[in-house]
């Protein structure tokens, strides 16, 4: 099989290795940009189509684990002038937790503030120190006081991460509300783009010859 | 560019000469020391410097050089909110001055971020900025639903109507609120200004808006042009 591409947001990383491994994959390169990216949106497709064009020369087939991601469109309209596809809905929340079940989540409550996995371990440098609010906690209530929840959307069981993510919310003052989602929309669209990269013909004969 | 500092300095304000005090003025409002702008707006004032004066040259010149670093990626949220925080201080003690005068505003607007999202710090910015500006602000929250924008702009007749989102899921909510003044025959009563970070000016034209505004600096220069724009119209 030509190997396949996965540019990723680095959020994803721990995940998308998962899900590679748990299939037993090879032939699948999983190629990250910063997570930090989120805060400047704008900057997403322009790096996601440096990307693309840097792995055309080594990757018979390439996939963009982004969802919207804040770019407004953006970068759907790299992706359509590449040819690419990328994971669906609006942000991770979204494809984590299914369409229809955020859509839910989000309407019972417009100020619910979400974490995944990697926000809750990463919960101190992302939210607390680049927000600013371990140097100046007079800011929490500008960025949070509009919220009323922290909802936890779960890609693992994990007693440890659901008390991180317990305490994120008493920190910032937000009622505490715990979904596990596992990997959702993630998982599928990751396997459909491995299952389609598996029946290319071109792929199907070197596999038949390796 | 001011220079971001990490400790407080003593500093005695009251010996700078004008022009020292104000670029004092700037480099704290860049720093987000809101006393050091408080101390520094009433002694321009003891000095005889009308309010719209300090609003000028020493509140509003200082934001703005706050706001072309965050443009180029200098500043951050934090700073950016630190810094306005600093002029908030300033214009405390400007705001009842300037009402005093009875001079008369630029124009007048009514903002709001859009039904389903309770995101409000860039329209927060915005609203300061456009009151730094000459502005009379209606600032009428978050999560505002069609009923409520139309409520208030039959309350309020502004110039402009202002709506902000944060997410990609929300901002289609501005073309239900542009659609619905067209269909009540008030589209063209207003400038209709839209910001937010996921939004760009191909959304703006599509929605139908007449401006897509990228940061609260470019949200006050088009609300003074489309301005006179209209009025010499």
């Amino acid at each position: 099989m030509a190997p396949a591409l996965i540019i990723a947001c680095g959020a994803l990383a721990r995940e998308l290795t998962a899900v590679i491994a748990a299939n037993g994959w090879q032939h699948v390169q999983v190629q990250c940009l910063p997570a930090d990216l989120h805060n400047r949106p704008e900057k997403i497709p322009d790096a996601v189509r440096e990307k693309i064009r840097a792995g055309r020369a080594h990757f018979g087939r390439i996939l963009v684990a982004y969802a919207d991601c804040g770019t407004g469109g953006l970068l759907d309209r790299v992706l359509e002038d590449e040819g690419v596809e990328r994971l669906p809905g609006a942000h991770c929340y979204e494809f984590y937790a299914g369409a229809a079940a955020f859509a839910a989540i989000a309407e019972a409550e417009p100020g619910s503030f979400y974490l995944t996995d990697f926000l809750v371990r990463h919960f101190e440098r992302l939210v607390i120190r680049e927000l600013g609010i371990e140097r100046h906690p007079e800011l929490a209530p500008q960025y949070f006081g509009n919220y009323r929840r922290l909802v936890y959307l779960a890609q693992h069981a994990d007693a440890q991460l659901q008390e991180q993510a317990r305490q994120a919310a008493a920190r910032l003052g937000l009622a505490f509300e715990y979904r596990f989602t596992g990997y959702g929309d993630l998982a599928r669209t990751v396997v459909g783009f491995y299952r389609g990269a598996a029946r290319d013909p071109d792929t199907e004969q070197q596999t038949w010859q390796s | 560019m001011a220079e971001l500092i990490e400790d407080d300095e003593d500093f005695d304000l009251a010996a700078l000469p004008d022009d020292e005090l104000v670029e004092q003025v700037h480099d704290d409002l860049y720093n987000g020391l809101r006393d050091e702008i408080a101390e520094a707006t009433n002694i321009l004032l003891s000095r005889g410097w009308s309010a719209s004066r300090v609003l000028d040259e020493a509140l509003v010149e200082g934001m703005r050089v706050v706001g072309v670093d965050f443009r180029d990626g200098i500043l951050f949220v934090p700073e950016v909110l630190m810094a306005a925080n600093a002029m908030k201080g300033g214009m405390e003690i400007i705001r009842p001055l300037l009402a005093d005068t009875g001079a008369e505003t630029v124009g007048k607007i009514i903002i709001g971020t859009v039904k389903g999202d309770i995101h409000d710090i860039g329209k927060n910015l915005v609203a300061m900025m456009m009151e730094g500006a000459g502005f009379e602000v209606i600032d009428i929250g978050i999560n505002i639903p069609v009923e409520t924008y139309l409520e208030e702009l039959e309350k309020h007749k502004p110039d402009i109507l202002g709506m902000s989102a944060l997410l990609t899921t929300t901002m289609p909510y501005m073309k239900v609120v542009i659609d619905t003044m067209k269909e009540k025959g008030i589209r063209d009563d207003y400038i209709v200004l839209v910001g937010g970070a996921p939004l760009n000016e191909a959304f703006g034209k599509a929605v139908g808006a007449d401006a897509y505004c990228r940061d609260a600096g470019v949200a006050v220069e088009t609300a003074k042009a489309l301005i006179q724009q209209r009025r010499a119209a």
